[in-house]
């Protein structure tokens, strides 16, 4: 074999390979994608049962209640108009998660219609919020924007 | 009076990386040694060095006094912070990073300026050249966008502090781990363009830039593994990866420099690759500007994030722009006038190094679309997030094959081998992955993923430490024991993370104080929840006991705290380590009647990830030391016989011709 033979047998293996972890990549994110749901969106066409998907509102004023085990909590998510998501969670939550704030759960809809979520995001500190946050309605927006500058100028 | 002084530094240092491009590109045009601009461009770059490094310590120094007129010290620090705070605060924000990048970034064109004699004198005009060009780039996106010496019209009254979040000493050395790498894939990349505009793709050249590529992806490599912990016990969610696109930024460029590592040692040993080694050495570039590009646009928000500005972000995209698309232009146009290397069979130790270069350039690509994927979907306004369930299945694909090679290659020869030659030592291997993965799939149900890393971890490990055998280790070479250990730590790490996501118990339970809770082999008891103070924070902790089967019991103190200036709370967990893995415990909020939420993990050997990633480093580190030392030997002999020669010279008459 003549060193430019080698020289395009190795860029055709190369190319092989790199066309195949794209196109490998392009089909697995279309399945394995996380889709990020609003409440309203949720309720006007609900993903399949038990497929992972993100959620993201407000946590309702009033609504975040512990369970009897005392590890489960639940609370509704709220977006837009009247559309909200009853949302049941076992574990620990972020430091910042409380009443009236913005949230994002990541997790599953159940058969019952409530989402069970495996995981919260809430913001973190002042600079931080979900992105999912960024492009709710601009009421919500502002108060997001209100509650995530404080102490800045 | 100082920040002035700072900043009147950086302008001339980028004055100086203007005549240094300017310079090097005239004297790489001029065939021939006798230039006379090239005698310019060296001290150029020593003297660029110089006034970054300058202008860093004026930075500190206006820190350290808490000077409030100054901008980034009144958005960053604070009077009553700690000392050792105050001064890391000057690079813990976006523009006195970037300073330190750009400084690290001079001192490393101040280096080769200096030292590197190896290279043809053109060649060497024409990298200097290259790295007056990137260096000239980032001194304007600091000059333009990012000034860090910026007045403010009237001092501030107090400094805004520091993110919390980011006051720990880990942190306030991490993200420049990963810069440092950066810049050491610019140098190499310099190199890289130097070559190839003087069409010099040798093995001196290879060899010229492996230091810096094995510089650069030690530091990657400690970044990596030090941001891995930083999540791991500072979130409080029990993982330690999250394939977060901060994380990923700096894998990226990790896997890209791992290729060119690789694929350097082949040209420098072997003379083959020359093509490939500048490509992986122009994508290895190109991964580090998209990881500044992610990291520092603010395009991703993330606690990683700091910087969250448009108009910094357009300027980032540009520089990439600019730099990514001249670079793979002037490859384009030259490549193919760079003579092709040795020729080698494939089966043979290059043969395998190129398998694992396209397994990991396959393995970059996967992680690279992952993790453009969710930007590109944003703009058609569909919010996706791409996490473990894509990275893990799909990753794992070329990551097997690459592992198995990993465990032969070492054992083939240069050039030319047969398999046939290597076949006990084959066989072997091989009966180990079959033997463990029986084995493991007999005594406990584990999910497909954590068994077959469990299985080739032991594979690794065996394959890493055969290159040994029967050779006299006190003398192996220093650059063989580097190989022997960095590969050693892989099949480490790769036991921890295959252990952890394999075997971790898990336990969350609402307790009142005097309960108890079982996670694993430990029972942990709840004594009680107290508030504590500390400098600039108040917290509840949790104080627990907790006994390894029903062994002395430990104290495990988890806390969420509070701050002030910015107010901001944090979970701070708890860790009991043992040589066999860690319990993790986090403190969670009041449940009713006087119960504490506690969540309780029990996680055997995953310490070994980040013992792995510090042995992978260690490895690089005595490679390191083994090819510099065997650089300055050649120095002195070289010196040496040329001082001979001149004796010689001096004391015989000239031969009569």
């Amino acid at each position: 074999m003549k060193a430019k033979h080698q020289r395009l047998v190795l860029i055709g293996f190369a190319l092989v390979a790199l066309i195949a972890a794209g196109l490998l990549a392009a089909w697995a994110l279309r399945n394995q994608a996380n889709y990020f749901y609003l409440p309203e969106q949720m309720r006007a066409d609900p993903p399949a049962i038990g497929q992972a998907v993100r959620l993201g509102g407000m946590v309702q004023q009033g609504s975040v209640r512990t369970l009897a085990d005392g590890v489960t909590i639940a609370f509704t998510v709220t977006g837009q108009g009247a559309a909200a998501v009853p949302v049941r969670f076992a574990g620990i939550v972020p430091s910042l998660f409380e009443e009236g704030s913005g949230v994002v759960a990541e997790g599953s809809l159940q058969a019952d219609g409530t989402f069970r979520a495996d995981n919260l995001l809430a913001k973190h500190d002042e600079n931080y919020v979900p992105r999912e946050l960024e492009g709710m309605s601009q009421a919500q927006a502002a108060r997001v924007a209100e509650q995530t500058t404080v102490g800045l100028e | 009076m100082i920040a002035e002084l700072g900043l009147a530094a950086l302008w001339l240092a980028a004055a100086l990386a203007a005549l240094q491009l300017v310079c090097g590109a005239l004297a790489a045009r001029t065939e021939g040694e006798g230039s006379e601009v090239a005698l310019i461009t060296r001290p150029a770059a020593v003297l660029q060095g110089a006034l970054a490094a300058f202008s860093f310590a004026m930075l500190i120094w206006v820190f350290a006094i808490t000077d409030l007129s100054v901008k980034l010290v009144a958005t960053n620090s604070h009077a009553m912070k700690p000392m050792v705070f105050k001064i890391a605060g000057a690079w813990g924000n976006h523009e006195g990073s970037m300073l330190l990048w750009v400084t690290v970034m001079a001192l490393a064109g101040g280096l080769i300026g200096f030292a590197e004699r190896r290279l043809p004198e053109r060649t060497m005009q024409a990298t200097l050249a290259a790295q007056g060009f990137v260096a000239l780039g980032f001194y304007a996106f600091l000059l333009l966008s990012s000034n860090p010496f910026e007045r403010l019209p009237i001092p501030a009254l107090e400094g805004m502090g520091l993110n919390p979040l980011l006051q720990d000493l880990g942190l306030a050395f991490n993200p420049h781990t990963l810069y440092f790498g950066y810049v050491g894939l610019w140098v190499a990349f310099s190199f890289a363009v130097g070559a190839l505009i003087t069409r010099q793709v040798t093995p001196d050249f290879a060899r010229a830039m492996r230091p810096w590529v094995l510089g650069a992806w030690v530091f990657l490599t400690l970044g990596i593994t030090a941001g891995s912990y930083w999540a791991y016990y500072e979130l409080g969610w029990g993982g330690w990866w999250f394939w977060d696109p901060v994380e990923n930024a700096s894998l990226m460029p990790w896997l890209a420099a791992t290729a060119l590592l690789h694929s350097a040692g082949v040209l420098a040993a072997r003379d083959a690759l020359r093509a490939w080694t500048i490509m992986l050495g122009v994508v290895a570039f190109s991964m580090s500007m998209v990881g500044t590009f992610l990291v520092r646009s603010g395009i991703l928000t993330s606690v990683h994030a700091f910087a969250v500005d448009p108009e910094r972000g357009s300027f980032i995209l540009i520089l990439l722009a600019i730099y990514i698309g001249g670079a793979l232009l002037l490859f384009a146009l030259r490549a193919g006038t760079v003579a092709e290397g040795e020729r080698f069979a494939p089966a043979s130790r290059e043969g395998a190094l190129v398998f694992n270069n396209v397994m990991l350039s396959a393995i970059l690509a996967i992680v690279l679309l992952g993790t453009l994927y969710p930007l590109l979907t944003e703009a058609f306004d569909v919010r996706v997030s791409v996490g473990p369930p894509y990275f893990n299945p799909v990753g794992a694909i070329f990551v097997v094959p690459m592992l198995l090679v990993m465990a032969v290659g070492p054992l083939l020869r240069w050039r030319h081998d047969s398999l046939s030659r290597i076949g006990r030592e084959i066989a072997l291997l091989a009966a180990l992955v079959l033997a463990s993965l029986m084995l493991i799939s007999i005594v406990g149900e584990v999910a497909l993923l954590p068994l077959l890393g469990l299985a080739l971890a032991g594979v690794v490990a065996v394959g890493s430490v055969l290159p040994l055998r029967g050779r006299t280790l006190r003398r192996v070479p220093l650059v063989t024991w580097g190989m022997v250990i960095a590969h050693l730590g892989i099949a480490v790490a790769l036991f921890g993370m295959a252990s952890d996501s394999a075997f971790t118990r898990e336990r969350l339970a609402a307790l009142a104080p005097g309960q108890a809770a079982e996670v694993g082999p430990w029972r942990v008891v709840l004594n009680d929840v107290a508030p504590v103070a500390g400098a600039n924070w108040t917290a509840l902790q949790a104080d627990l006991q907790a006994s390894y089967q029903g062994g002395k019991s430990i104290s495990l103190r988890p806390e969420t705290r509070t701050f002030w200036a910015p107010s901001q709370a944090t979970t701070e967990s708890a860790l009991a380590t043992r040589w066999n893995g860690q319990l993790y415990a986090v403190i969670g909020e009041e449940a009713d009647q006087g119960r504490w939420q506690i969540r309780l993990w029990w996680k055997p050997f995953v310490t070994m990830i980040w013992f792995g990633g510090m042995l992978i480093a260690f490895g690089g580190v005595l490679a390191l030391i083994g090819r510099l030392s065997t650089d300055l030997k050649r120095r002195t002999v070289t010196r040496r016989a040329a001082a001979r020669r001149a004796e010689t010279r001096a004391l015989l008459p000239e031969p009569a011709e």
